[in-house]
């Protein structure tokens, strides 16, 4: 995987005294003394973050925190004080912080596209003419941009409403529109500030999952700014969390449910449904940390009421419950199964966490086995692993 | 007197000698400059007039009614039009009212391509703003008749010096209203255009025009009407029109033929100022 865009120590401030902001950034002076001292407000300080190709990367946090500060710094809405905006071209990382106006342009009509919290499309062109505002600007010939602009709106199941104005569109139906419009330019690099924010909630779950379903397809690389953390972890494959300017944890969604760095981030996650986000692999022990006795035999369980017997090649060669012996079901049709105390399931790394507890339910609290798409065995899930992922302890 | 008084009274800066010394000068040693300006602006305007004369005016009437109607889409205010028009003929003042409206038209024409452009520099430039800001009060809050004779020294008498005191009299409405339209765009809508890579001229001519455009045109109905609001002034320095039978009534007590003349401009100012509403639907 390689970078798509890399966030270097950016320090991003506003306001007329930018040395001395930066001087007290640089003493770690939090966003509050630097106002009272400086009068300037900090934007976002000493952001480092990377963006792979083909990632949605989330930033999150409350309002105010430098979200979208951080994410305008990519198309130079916003200019860094200090330090290095990479952008992906072709196989050339340029610096938008540093590079004239010429490539900054190009960048920008090629390379970053942007989808704006209030839509930002133009009242008086039509819905075609806003597709392809973006491909004027660049000076695409008008027969190109037609038919390009003809398939953006297809994609987004507009091109009925082609030659309406913006205004006589519902919301959702005009955030769709700048989902084309920026679509439109081919960029592979798309911002999106809020884009689902002033839309109501059945909308924006609709946009949400066509936008994956683009995405699917595409293969864009999206930087998604969104003070939703179920939004976050619905469509980020990374998420970061911003304080004050700050970036204060970054990383896997799972990563940042299950170990919040801080209060701040654990104050955030504290209303999100981990079942919702975990899976099987997040939970489970490893089988090198499972209690081992003799023959080959491996305690699943810290209560030791099940255990399964390994042979060389890593595969289950018996299985017993509570002294008798067992069999191993796969959780996929954990429904069809009868509740019984002699089976003992067991999933994939990849298996929600939901399907897990069902399994347990279903078993009768026996814990999950877990196999690699060998069948060979990796690990397992207790009650107590549940437990303590949901409650978070 | 008191003495003090008497003291400030006893030498008077001779400011108006100065003043007429600095005008002699400009006039004796740039004639060529302004008679060509003056000259030039009077072919052109008295060209025009003359033109308008030959149609017949029921012709031209149809016309301006046809101009309303294509402006605006109404049938009522296409028809209002011509009865009014056709109101200023029958009290025959149709010559007269032909000159008016090319000093009118003229002058607005010419404050629109002066002010729109310095009001598209304007709104980039706020430093810039801030020091033109006085001058442009000072354009409309000063007496018309202060800068009527310094025009009049350097145009001379006719329809030139009354469309140049038009204009610096009408000028700032377009100037205002073109810095308020542009600085006022959204700024997603400007965002918009900047992310997607718009120099700085797209971004005027796509994004900040177009978002302006509103607002420069009630600049140009204002001005329209400021342009209008001279024509007594300007018949006083010697431009035709319908300003000169008023003054004439003036000066002669003409009662009827001040009613007459004074009811010709109102109808043009409400024809004028309905024709030039254009995208308000203020019509409709
Ligand atoms: N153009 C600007 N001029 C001055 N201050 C600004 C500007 N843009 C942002 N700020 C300030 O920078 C800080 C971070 O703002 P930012 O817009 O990045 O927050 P955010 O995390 O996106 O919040 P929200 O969820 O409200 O959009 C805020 O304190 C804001 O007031
Ligand atoms: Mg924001």
């Amino acid at each position: 995987m390689s970078a798509a865009v890399d966030f270097k120590n950016v320090d991003i401030v506003f306001g007329a005294a930018r040395k001395e902001a930066l001087a007290l950034v640089d003493r770690g002076a939090t966003r509050q003394e630097i106002l009272e001292k400086t009068g300037a407000v900090l934007g976002c300080a000493g952001a480092n973050l990377t963006v792979n190709e083909g990632e949605i990367s989330v930033l999150m946090g409350l309002s105010g925190s430098g979200k979208s500060t951080l994410l305008r710094a990519v198309n130079l809405l916003n200019v860094p004080a200090r330090g290095n905006v990479m952008v992906k071209d072709g196989d050339r990382m340029i610096d938008v912080a540093a590079c004239d106006a010429a490539t900054l342009r190009h960048i920008r009509q090629t390379r970053v596209a942007m989808v704006f919290q209030q839509f930002g499309l133009l009242p008086w062109r039509t819905v075609a003419e806003n597709v392809g505002f973006g491909l004027e600007l660049s000076g695409v010939p008008e027969a190109e941009r037609k038919a390009r602009v003809e398939r953006q709106l297809k994609l987004v199941g507009l091109d009925q409403w082609a030659s309406k104005y913006a205004h006589e569109l519902s919301g959702g139906m005009q955030q769709r529109v700048g989902l084309a419009r920026a679509f439109a330019t081919e960029a592979p690099i798309l911002l999106m500030d809020e884009p689902f924010s002033a839309l109501d909630p059945l909308i924006r779950t609709k946009l949400q999952d066509e936008l994956l379903q683009l995405q699917a397809e595409l293969k864009k690389t999206i930087i998604f700014v969104s003070h939703d953390l179920e939004e976050a972890l619905k469509i980020g494959s990374h998420i970061t969390i911003m304080e004050g300017g700050r970036i204060v944890q970054t990383g896997a969604p799972e990563d940042i449910v299950l170990r919040p760095a801080n209060d701040y981030v654990r104050d955030f996650i504290a209303n999100v449904n981990p079942l919702s986000v975990l899976t099987a692999w997040n939970v489970m022990r490893d089988r090198r940390d499972l209690d081992h006795g003799e023959d080959g035999w491996v305690w699943l369980d810290r209560r030791k009421t099940t255990r399964f017997k390994i042979d060389e090649h890593g595969l289950v060669a018996a299985a017993e419950r509570d002294g008798k012996p067992a069999f191993w079901v796969s959780c996929a049709d954990v429904e069809a199964q009868p509740e019984e105390t002699t089976q003992v399931f067991w999933a994939n790394p990849g298996t929600s966490l939901k399907t897990v507890m069902l399994a347990m339910h279903r078993s009768q609290t026996a814990p999950v086995a877990l196999f690699d798409d060998r069948s060979r065995f990796v690990g397992a899930i207790g009650v107590r692993d549940v437990l303590s992922a949901v409650l978070r302890r | 007197m008191d003495p003090v008084s008497q003291l400030i009274s006893s030498f008077k800066i001779p400011i108006g000698r100065w003043g007429k010394t600095f005008f002699d000068f400009l006039t004796t040693n740039f004639e060529w400059f302004f008679d060509s300006i003056a000259d030039g602006l009077t072919v052109v305007l008295d060209g025009l007039v003359d033109l308008l004369l030959l149609v017949p005016p029921v012709l031209l009437v149809a016309a301006i009614a046809g101009l309303a109607w294509y402006l605006q889409k109404s049938w009522k205010l296409a028809l209002a039009v011509a009865l009014g028009l056709l109101f200023i003929v029958n009290q025959d003042l149709w010559q007269e009212t032909v000159e008016t409206l090319v000093l009118v038209v003229g002058a607005a024409a010419a404050s629109m391509a002066i002010g729109v452009p310095i009001g598209i520099w304007a709104a980039h430039n706020e430093r810039g703003y801030r020091y033109l800001q006085p001058i442009l009060d000072l354009m409309q809050t000063m007496p018309t008749f202060v800068y009527l004779i310094p025009v009049l020294i350097l145009f001379g008498l006719g329809i030139a010096p009354g469309l140049i005191v038009t204009v610096i009299f009408a000028a700032p409405a377009p100037i205002r209203l073109t810095h308020l339209g542009i600085t006022s765009v959204p700024k997603p809508m400007i965002e918009a255009g900047e992310a997607f890579g718009a120099t700085k001229r797209q971004l005027l001519w796509k994004v900040e025009l177009p978002a302006a455009l509103p607002t420069i045109m009630a600049g140009l109905t204002q001005c329209i009407m400021l342009c209008l609001s001279m024509v007594v002034i300007a018949a006083l320095i010697g431009a035709n029109g319908l300003g000169k039978p008023v003054v004439r009534a003036l000066n002669s007590v003409n009662i009827p033929l001040g009613l007459e003349a004074g009811l010709a401009i109102v109808v043009l100012a409400i024809i004028l100022d309905r024709i030039s509403r254009i995208g308000t639907g203020a019509a409709k």
